[in-house]
């Protein structure tokens, strides 16, 4: 490395500066390591979870669900249920003849996007094991569920396709009312888009003088799992249908609601109370919401449903699910030239909200961090009848992370050379930055010297290359296997403007109202959905330090469409870039509302005003005013310059002009048992940038909580479903989440290279950890059994799959062969079906 | 319909329940004690942890009527007189909980282990806490906060109110 | 998430539970709860009656009996970890009881509950079969003991018949025999993919006698006979137990499923026989 940690904090400072207002902001309580005001409701069990919610008379529900994956509804005898005791009502489709809505997909990538309209009832065909063709009202939930069971539905099953791969031979549709399985294919390529050379040039010549590295992997299906079963409840009651849901997206719930049913929007109250996790896995309007609104307005009595986790593993939206093929162009000294990336993505029975989109946000982020002259991306998304497909922690992002990392140490093995050279060899150098990628992307600033030095030194990498030189030496069955990940991802969505550009339906702007209370008080309202990401405690640390008030009299409010009442809530790392800023920006139309008074009450000029502390005082005089005094006045105003409102409250809508770019450094250690195939984390440290810190406790929750869920990709998590269509791994006993006993401590520490996208200097951090880790485990484990022969494992590294490969290394064929994976046949994925959808590189 | 009797977090129930109602829908639905919740079907997640006559169990795999003349503690009387226990304090001052879902059962848990291992290794703690999942936290911050309410006097109590 | 509807008993004594079971077709027998509850949650059986054993105070406790100890059927895997005598003379078992599930689990969960249960991929099994216990039956008619080699018959299913309750556990005594349960699994709480039991008696560093029993390489716990013999007389060397071990999977039909193919399964038993008897011996 040719930088030495002690110039790590001078590094930080040459950084590029974010263009900070007065006053700077960086107060007392901004990188302050707050405790959480979540916390007190949170640990007594003061909870309002949606399932807590108890209404007069209120009805449960219970969903009758189709066992098949791909089956024609033949009959559906209701009587059964019907007749017990406590049964309200039996529904299936044919009694809502106008519908009950529709789970819309809000971002279809292509014009020519083969959309299959999601129903929430089936009537006619199921796409896919889970979907729901009846519901039971009953008085309590046990009776819902036993009536539920006497509800007899005669299926005629359908041929049903499964895998992505089978599904692009289109010999099984899967829905065969559109005639192919294939949905969008999506391009981006740097010569067309003038961002770069030509890819295809690029890997010939590589193969005459240099070196082309081609690999397959496998991004293996995963289920979010957040801790907290979905549930909604609707009270149809009142003047506004309220619907109380476990979601991430309350705002555009509502608007989907009013816009699929044809409900007047004004008519529709969306509440998230405490939402037990996400993930990306409640960033979605589901066929239970749109069931449990139009029984509730149906009936005209509140209605609650509350899925088992078993319901939950089959009916929520699942994660990644790609095949992907690499191909690596670089010259003998390992200067990397060119690479280009074929994809199948998986979307599942549906289109989901955003799920077409979701492995295209991939596109910008293969390039990653190096400078590759040449590069195209070609995606093609498939149907299948499988569950559906969408966001997941990262979103496209650690699909693409994991594919660079991995070839870039297969680039290094290639040659000889060590992983962390190559990389640096060809990233982008910290006095490059703002540099705009071969994807078109201006990545705004960044130091990956940095971080990656102080990574090794906290990891200790020489010491441990030296352990493992020797414990290959000895042949211990036993053996240590370092991996490395250096990534950046995109995240804050979004620009607006890009996401118009890329057909997707909403903007990516925030929303943030703050109110001075007479008293002294701030309420802040924000646009965010927050489900443990601690938005009440940092934006009250922001808020604090910007209108000089005390951390405990800021208020925040949100989820609530009736309080928040405008917002594009919580995913894709936003909240803190987009919905913090938002947030400053309202703070700061305080400060200048409240000048004029400030200026009326102390009878001087606005000019001659500065503003400290909260308080605006006469400059060269103690003659001051504070600005809760301030609000105090407007309240009575009784006294106040004609030419200004009596209020001082602001609101600010903010839309970020570019996407943030965290990056980070990540190390990790692996022993591998030869003997049984099973791997132990011995160590990992990460030291990731997420630009200023607002409050670091929070950033490192955040980066853990990450971590272990990339390392559960790398290690354990794949939702499996059987040659019918049924879902395997339909419990936590099968799909096996890690616990305590299975994760280590970890080292994480920051350096600090702002982002000038915001005021704060911030970046995101939600998903960072996750699109980090999963390479880093997995080259850690390939790194360890190289010498065997073997240069891949498909995830998750099982025991079995290790020991396998270790059985059959030296061919290597047989790895990928033994582990049973379809390939992609030549030109299969990047074959242009006429149509195109181009990316717009930037 | 059977009638039990059921002391939790210090108050006396009595009540008539189906026998097929498990503890924990006892204690959220028959009760108001929404603290404890529900995470999975299987008896895997933890979240529904309680303490049964001072040791925890999974509510979801008790059933009401088993706990018939026993005592129950849940998250909801572990505070006392508005003093958070130290467990409840430990989690708050190490950020051992991001959305909060899987935190009464972990934080029962936790006292649970104290009983058993009053200085806990972070092995015992890991191995201790190997029946309560978390997706948000990464498990890292609450293996610290359990370390921490270690060296806190009474952490391995339950509440003043319940003998050992 | 919900059982279905059941009548629920909770008798007070061996002949008033025995009673109740004779008079439902349909009943299921509560022990702890930890395996019963879970299945009648995902409504995988519907009993119109439950019997719930939990009252039953002389089902409960260890007992020495001459060359032998007696568990109590409805004991708790707390209760046998915390025991001295098991601790003493039935080392194994407590080594394998100590990797059951998770904590909470072990409060509530009972050996004669697992026992009769039988899940082949319970840890349970596999020392009780090792350590050559006997099961006691009681029924009507009275008591009956049936050997652990005779008490499995397969896949969840036992000696234990309709209108009969286990009531004890009879193991004799291995005081003083190395012990250790070496037990395979991807995340923590998982049931057992294989596991092996081992217990040995040592004379000086020589392995005099070995017992082996396996978890999950069939539809019922196996004793590793072959590995046994191989193993008695022998020096307690890593390469001497190595040899002695390595046909220890020798015979067994294990299953191939999401966990593991049957070879790799035949596999690890093999490893974890070895680490087993190196451990115990040790």
């Amino acid at each position: 490395m040719t930088v030495s940690p002690d110039a790590l904090v001078e590094i930080a400072e040459e950084s590029p500066q974010a263009d900070l207002t007065e006053p700077s902001g960086a107060g007392p309580e901004i990188g302050n390591r707050r405790l959480r005001k979540e916390d007190q409701r949170l640990i007594t069990g003061r909870t309002k979870w949606t399932d807590n919610i108890v209404l007069p008379g209120m009805l449960h529900l219970a969903m009758v669900r189709s066992p098949f994956a791909h089956a024609k509804i033949t009959s559906i005898d209701t009587s059964g249920a019907q007749g017990l005791p406590n049964v309200v009502a039996v529904f299936t489709a044919a009694d809502f003849p106008d519908g009950m809505g529709a789970c819309a997909n809000a971002w279809p990538i292509t014009p020519e996007q083969v959309t299959p309209d999601h129903l929430p009832m089936i009537g006619e065909r199921v796409a896919c094991a889970g979907e729901i063709v009846a519901v039971v009202v009953a008085r309590s939930a046990k009776e819902a569920r036993d009536a539920a069971e006497q509800v007899d539905v005669d299926y005629e099953e359908l041929p049903a396709v499964f895998d992505a791969m089978e599904a692009m031979k289109d010999e099984i549709l899967a829905h065969p009312d559109k005639g192919t399985n294939k949905s969008a294919f999506w391009k981006l390529d740097s010569k067309e888009a003038g961002t770069g050379g030509d890819v295809d040039e690029a890997i010939a010549k590589a193969r005459q003088d240099g070196v082309v590295i081609e690999r397959e992997f496998r991004q293996q299906r995963l289920i979010p799992a957040f801790m907290e079963p979905r549930s909604t409840v609707v009270d149809p009651t009142g003047e506004q249908v309220t619907m109380w849901s476990a979601t991430q997206i309350p705002h555009i719930l509502r608007f989907l609601i009013a816009a699929t049913t044809g409900m007047p929007e004004s008519k529709v109250r969306v509440i998230a109370p405490d939402v037990g996790g996400g993930f990306g896995g409640k960033l979605q309007t589901t066929p239970e919401e749109f069931i449990t609104l139009a029984v509730a307005r149906r009936l005209g009595k509140p209605c609650k449903y509350t899925e088992t986790r078993s319901e939950s593993l089959i009916s929520g939206h699942h994660g990644r699910d790609q095949y992907q093929k690499l191909t690596l162009a670089a010259e003998k000294d390992g200067t990397v030239t060119g690479l280009k990336v074929d994809l199948v993505a998986n979307l599942g029975a549906y289109v989901a909200i955003v799920g077409g989109g979701v492995p295209v946000l991939g596109a910008w982020m293969f390039n990653s961090i190096y400078k590759f002259p040449a590069y195209q991306f070609n995606c093609q998304t498939v149907l299948t009848n499988t569950t559906w497909v969408d966001a997941y922690r990262g979103a496209g992002r650690p699909e693409a992370t994991f594919g660079i990392e991995r070839i870039m140490d297969e680039l290094a093995a290639e040659l000889g050379r060590d992983p962390l050279e190559v990389r640096e060899q060809n990233w982008i150098k910290h006095e490059e930055f703002p540099f705009t990628s071969v994807a078109g992307m201006t990545y705004d600033s960044g130091n990956y010297e940095a971080a990656t030095a102080r990574a090794k030194e906290l990891f200790g990498y020489d010491a441990l290359r030296a352990e493992q030189a020797e414990r290959r030496e000895r042949k211990d069955p036993v053996q240590l296997g370092i991996g490395v990940s250096t990534f950046t991802e995109m995240c804050g969505l979004a620009p607006s403007r890009v996401l118009g550009s890329l057909a997707y339906g909403a903007g990516g702007w925030e929303h943030a109202s703050i109110r001075m209370l007479p008293t002294g008080k701030v309420e802040v309202i924000t646009g965010t959905s927050p489900h443990g990401q601690g938005h009440e405690t940092a934006w009250s640390q922001i808020v604090a330090d910007r209108l000089g008030v005390p951390f405990e009299d800021v208020e925040v409010l949100h989820g609530d469409t009736a309080v928040a009442y405008k917002g594009l809530d919580t995913y894709g790392s936003r909240s803190l870039v987009v919905g913090a800023e938002a947030v400053v920006r309202a703070a700061d139309k305080v400060i200048e509302k409240a000048k004029g008074f400030a200026a009326h009450m102390l009878e001087a000029s606005e000019d001659d005003l500065e503003f400290v502390g909260g308080r605006y005082g006469v400059k060269g005089t103690d003659k001051g005013v504070g600005l809760t005094d301030i609000a105090l006045a407007t309240f009575a105003s009784h006294d106040y310059p004609e030419h200004l409102e009596p209020g001082i409250d602001a609101d600010a809508t903010f839309d970020p002009d570019n996407f943030s770019f965290p990056h980070g450094t990540h190390l990790c250690a692996m022993e591998v048992d030869t003997e049984t195939g099973q791997s132990r984390m011995r160590s990992y440290v990460c030291v990731d940038d997420i630009g200023h810190i607002i409050n670091p406790l929070i950033v490192e929750g955040q980066i853990h909580g990450g971590l272990v869920q990339g390392i559960a990709q790398a290690l354990w998590e794949e939702a499996i479903f059987d040659e019918n269509g049924t879902l395997v791994t339909g419990s936590f006993v099968d799909y096996t989440l890690p616990t305590a006993a299975d994760t280590i401590s970890f080292v994480t520490e920051n350096t600090v290279s702002p982002s000038t996208t915001n005021t704060l200097g911030a970046k995101g951090v939600g998903e960072a950890g996750t699109i980090a880790s999963t390479p880093a485990v997995v080259n850690a484990i390939v790194d360890a059994l190289r010498p065997m022969g073997i240069d891949d494992i498909v995830m998750p590294c099982t025991p079995q799959r290790v020991w396998k490969a270790i059985q059959t290394a030296g061919d290597h064929s047989g790895d990928v062969a033994a582990q049973a994976q379809p390939h992609f046949d030549e030109g299969a994925a990047n074959a242009d079906p006429g149509v195109t959808g181009e990316g717009n590189g930037q | 319909m059977t009638r039990i009797t059921v002391t939790v977090d210090g108050d006396t129930y009595t009540d008539d329940v189906e026998p097929r109602t498990l503890l924990v829908q006892y204690l959220r639905e028959n009760l108001g004690k929404v603290g404890t919740v529900i995470g999975c079907d299987t008896s895997n997640c933890g979240a529904c942890t309680v303490h049964l006559d001072g040791r925890s169990v999974k509510s979801c795999n008790v059933l009401a009527v088993q706990a018939d003349g026993h005592e129950v503690t849940t998250i909801e009387g572990l505070a006392t007189d508005g003093q958070l226990h130290p467990m409840q304090k430990a989690f708050h001052e190490n950020h051992a909980l991001q959305c909060g879902y899987c935190t009464p059962g972990m934080i029962m848990q936790a006292i649970d282990i104290l009983k058993d291992h009053p200085d806990p290794s972070e092995q015992q703690i890991r191995e201790g806490l190997e029946g309560n999942l978390c997706r948000c936290t990464g498990y890292h911050n609450i293996v610290k906060a359990v370390a921490a309410a270690a060296k806190a006097p009474g952490a391995e109590l339950a509440s003043s109110k319940v003998g050992e | 998430m919900i059982p279905t509807a059941f009548d629920y008993v909770a008798p007070e004594s061996v002949a008033d539970a025995l009673a109740a079971l004779a008079d439902s077709d349909d009943a299921k027998v509560l022990a702890g709860g930890q395996s019963l509850l879970p299945i009648l949650r995902m409504r995988l059986n519907a009993p119109d009656k439950v019997v719930d054993l939990g009252r039953i105070a002389e089902l409960r406790g260890v007992r020495e009996d001459g060359d032998a100890i007696v568990i109590g059927a409805m004991t708790s895997y707390v209760d046998l970890l915390a025991d001295p005598l098991v601790a003493e003379h039935a080392a194994l078992l407590k080594a394998a009881i100590e990797t059951v599930a998770d904590p909470q689990i072990r409060r509530r969960g009972t050996i004669g509950g697992a026992l009769v249960h039988a899940d082949p991929a319970g840890d349970v099994g596999a020392p009780v079969l090792a350590l050559d216990g006997e099961l006691v039956i009681t029924g009507s008619a009275g008591e009956r003991t049936v050997a652990a080699a005779d008490f499995f018959e397969d896949l969840f299913t036992t000696a234990v018949g309709e209108d009969e309750l286990l009531t004890a556990v009879r193991i004799p005594k291995h005081t003083g025999w190395g012990a250790a349960y070496e037990k395979f699994v991807r995340v923590a709480h998982q049931w057992s993919i294989v596991a092996v039991a081992a217990t040995v008696r040592m004379e000086g560093d020589t392995i005099a006698e070995a017992r082996v029993g396996l978890t999950n390489m069939g539809s019922t716990p196996l004793r590793a006979t072959a590995t046994e013999e191989a193993l008695a007389g022998k020096q307690a060397s890593a390469e001497a137990i190595a040899e002695a071990c390595a046909k220890a999977a020798d015979g067994t039909n294990p299953p191939s499923d999401l966990n593991g193919d049957g070879d790799y399964r035949k596999h690890l038993a093999t490893v974890f026989t070895r680490r087993a008897v190196l451990a115990a011996a040790d």
